[in-house]
């Protein structure tokens, strides 16, 4: 940790964004033995407070943004699109970056993801297939530590077992096991990003129940991890130095050139620079980056900065039963079912089904809610806690060049910057996913003889954070940002690791694919350095 | 039920204040603080269910911790006296001299009931933050707590991952 954020002198590789591709890039080349230095926007948490945060997760006196301390000026952002973006409760600036508020849930991309034109009749292809990315996808699990079983009949193949056992399933995840075995719908395993049992010097899950957005335990992985193993082996990490613009020639970046909050900039030289600052902020800064010589933009002569803003949208439903169903004595999921998946075609996109284990109310966060107290209040705890369900669903979103991230010229951060744009559509498919995802959902519920009480369907779907296809991978200069070993096009020592390199989504959660990315650039960009 | 120690200290994990190892929970500083600490004793006779015994202990037990936190604590220490002052004009005793049902009245007409939480808000939504809510997530997040509603591993409670797994009848 840098206390005094000057420049690295002689820094082989600047990265920017001390998320989970940054962090894993950074520990990668600094165990290589190169000079290494992370620049991030955001501040460094001390591991001490997150009890403190964890209160701020429960009370409700604080919003999302407030447990990892979200700066509105800092953070000021648009939503123009069609669909309203809720982008600082999608993110977290700082080290360790949005691991630090996910949720931990780490499946590899299926086959014919990489093939949706080809497979499916939409999108594009990938530049590379699964076979390409398979032993990042196992090294990608050693690094983060997934806890997850071998009973996923619908998942790739794999060579190995996973890092740890699976979580055993729920109670609830048994009531729903005999509602689905009479449909035939099959349940398995859930690949977690939480230990099940020590691993890599971190405590097992221990049960706080609020992972989501915050683990005091340390057993859900988050970023930090892989940051302080590149400190350990050498590297530099300066927070609370946001990136303003990368100084570049014609050919390459020259500095990222960023602020401290002693009100100073500094130019931060290097051989190799990384951008990993996610699917919104890595296109604006490419955007803020404009010159003369690329009036549009840093690595933009496709035009595609920012372009294909993609995110998964949630379809739910819930209900109650007439009987007990334990739920939220964990905050996360044991069963899922993918059976449905590889159905998908030019109408209905890809989608899983998640059994949840956090359906209803928590009785504590209830407790801090309401005109009651004393019996009366312990009354309505009961009532209203124990007998709730649902199944969720994440939806695939095409590319849609009508959904980006640009600038929004109107408004500036706490530097004077124009904010991101996040115009966010998501088209027809995806809503008839919705709808497909709903029909299950339904079915399941009713054959668990459930009151179906809520559904999140088409109307009133929402994202589930995961920002992708803004900086989009692919042979071809015109049709994309970067080449597939993630190197943009038009500059010789910019690379880019994060979702934003999607060329389509799926409907996995992205984290895993973001790792396995990252761990196949550390090799190439070995080789440059 | 009986709240126990083991009650108070998952209090203190789900209140953002770990015990320190070997000095688990402290004994109450003399002074203004006691009166602060009966304050607090006399709304848990309120705001707690009548299922639960052993409250003045456990609020004493995890309430010193609190106290000791930089900004929340005088920001406790300060609401706290403002509640006694309303409550000198309006009823003649502090708090902990008026019997339950006269504190239950007194917390209803400041407007706690009705009111949000609020760290920097109007008294109502101060009381309802740093006491009334306090209290409550401090029993809620417990396992006793946890158990009046039906929930051995409440949020906030370290409790392991075995409870999730067990039907109803354990």
């Amino acid at each position: 940790m840098s206390d005094d954020r000057q420049p690295v002198a002689d820094a082989d590789l600047c990265v920017v964004g001390a998320g989970p591709a940054g962090a894993l890039v950074a520990a990668r080349l600094a165990e290589a033995g190169q000079e290494v230095v992370v620049l991030d926007a955001g501040p460094r948490f001390d591991a001490d407070d997150r009890l403190a945060r964890q209160e701020r997760a429960i009370r409700p006196a604080y919003d999302r943004p407030d447990v990892w301390e979200g700066d509105p000026k800092r953070d000021a952002h648009a939503a123009s699109g069609e669909w309203f973006y809720p982008l600082n409760h999608a993110r977290v600036k700082g080290v360790g970056g949005s691991t630090l508020h996910w949720q931990g849930m780490v499946m590899r991309l299926h086959e014919a993801d990489f093939r949706s034109a080809s497979e499916r009749g939409v999108g594009v292809d990938w530049p590379l297939d699964y076979a390409d990315l398979r032993p990042h996808y196992a090294e990608a699990e050693r690094e983060i530590g997934v806890a997850g079983g071998m009973d996923n009949p619908y998942a790739p193949p794999r060579e190995e077992p996973f890092p740890m056992a699976p979580f055993e399933p729920s109670y609830s995840d048994s009531l729903f096991a005999e509602a689905c075995a009479e449909l035939g719908i099959d349940m398995h395993s859930v690949p977690n990003a939480r230990n099940s049992e020590p691993y890599d010097d971190r405590s097992e899950c221990v049960g706080y129940g609020t992972c989501q957005p915050v683990c005091p335990s340390g057993a859900k992985y988050d970023a930090t991890v892989h940051i302080e193993r590149a400190e350990a082996a050498g590297a530099t990490v300066i927070d609370r130095a946001p990136v303003q613009h990368l100084a570049h020639d014609a050919d390459a970046i020259e500095a990222a050139v960023y602020a401290t909050p002693d009100g100073e900039r500094h130019r931060q030289p290097a051989e190799q620079f990384v951008l990993a600052c996610g699917g919104v902020e890595t296109p604006r800064l490419l955007l803020l980056s404009k010159s003369a010589q690329y009036p549009d933009g840093l690595a933009n002569s496709s035009g595609l900065v920012g372009r294909y803003f993609m995110d998964h949208l949630f379809a739910g439903t819930g209900g109650v039963l007439d009987e007990p169903t334990r739920q939220n004595h964990v905050g996360f999921l044991t069963s899922e079912s993918h059976q449905f998946y590889d159905e998908a075609d030019a109408e209905v996109g890809p989608f899983k089904l998640e059994f949840f284990n956090y359906a209803g109310p928590s009785p504590v966060e209830m407790a801090l809610s309401g005109e009651d107290w004393g019996d009366d209040l312990l009354g309505r705890l009961r009532e209203d806690y124990g007998n709730h369900v649902a199944v969720g669903a994440l939806v695939e979103q095409l590319p849609r060049e009508d959904s980006y991230v640009g600038l929004d010229r109107d408004q500036t951060d706490d530097h004077g910057n124009p904010v991101p744009d996040v115009h966010w559509n998501v088209g027809d498919r995806a809503l008839r996913t919705i709808e497909r995802a709903n029909e299950i959902q339904e079915r399941i519920l009713e054959q668990l003889g459930a009151e179906i009480t809520w559904q999140a369907g088409p109307d009133s779907t929402g994202p589930a954070y995961h920002h992708m296809g803004t900086t989009r991978m692919g042979t071809d200069p015109d049709e994309s940002v970067v080449d597939p070993r993630l190197q943009t096009h038009d500059l010789d020592n910019c690379w880019i690791v994060s979702s934003s390199v999607f060329p389509t989504g799926g409907a996995m959660n992205p984290t895993l694919t973001i790792g396995a990315l990252a761990l196949r650039a550390a090799e190439h960009l070995d080789d440059a350095l | 039920m009986e709240l126990s120690r083991r009650d108070a200290l998952a209090a203190l994990s789900a209140l953002g204040t770990t015990a320190m190892a070997g000095c688990a929970a402290r004994a109450p500083q003399e002074g203004v603080d006691e009166s602060v600490v009966e304050t607090y004793v006399a709304i848990a006779a309120v705001v707690y269910p009548t299922a639960v015994s052993g409250v003045p202990s456990f609020v004493r037990s995890f309430l010193p911790a609190r106290l000791d936190r930089s900004t929340h604590g005088p920001a406790m220490r300060e609401t706290v006296t403002e509640l006694q002052t309303v409550s000198r004009e309006w009823y003649d005793e502090e708090v902990p001299a008026l019997d339950e049902s006269a504190r239950d009245q007194l917390l209803r007409e400041v407007g706690v009931d009705a009111a949000d939480e609020d760290p920097e808000g109007t008294l109502a939504e101060r009381v309802r933050f740093y006491v009334v809510n306090e209290l409550l997530l401090a029993l809620y997040s417990s396992p006793t707590g946890g158990d009046l509603v039906g929930i051995e591993n409440p949020q906030g409670h370290p409790g392991g991952t075995d409870t999730y797994q067990r039907g109803p009848s354990k």
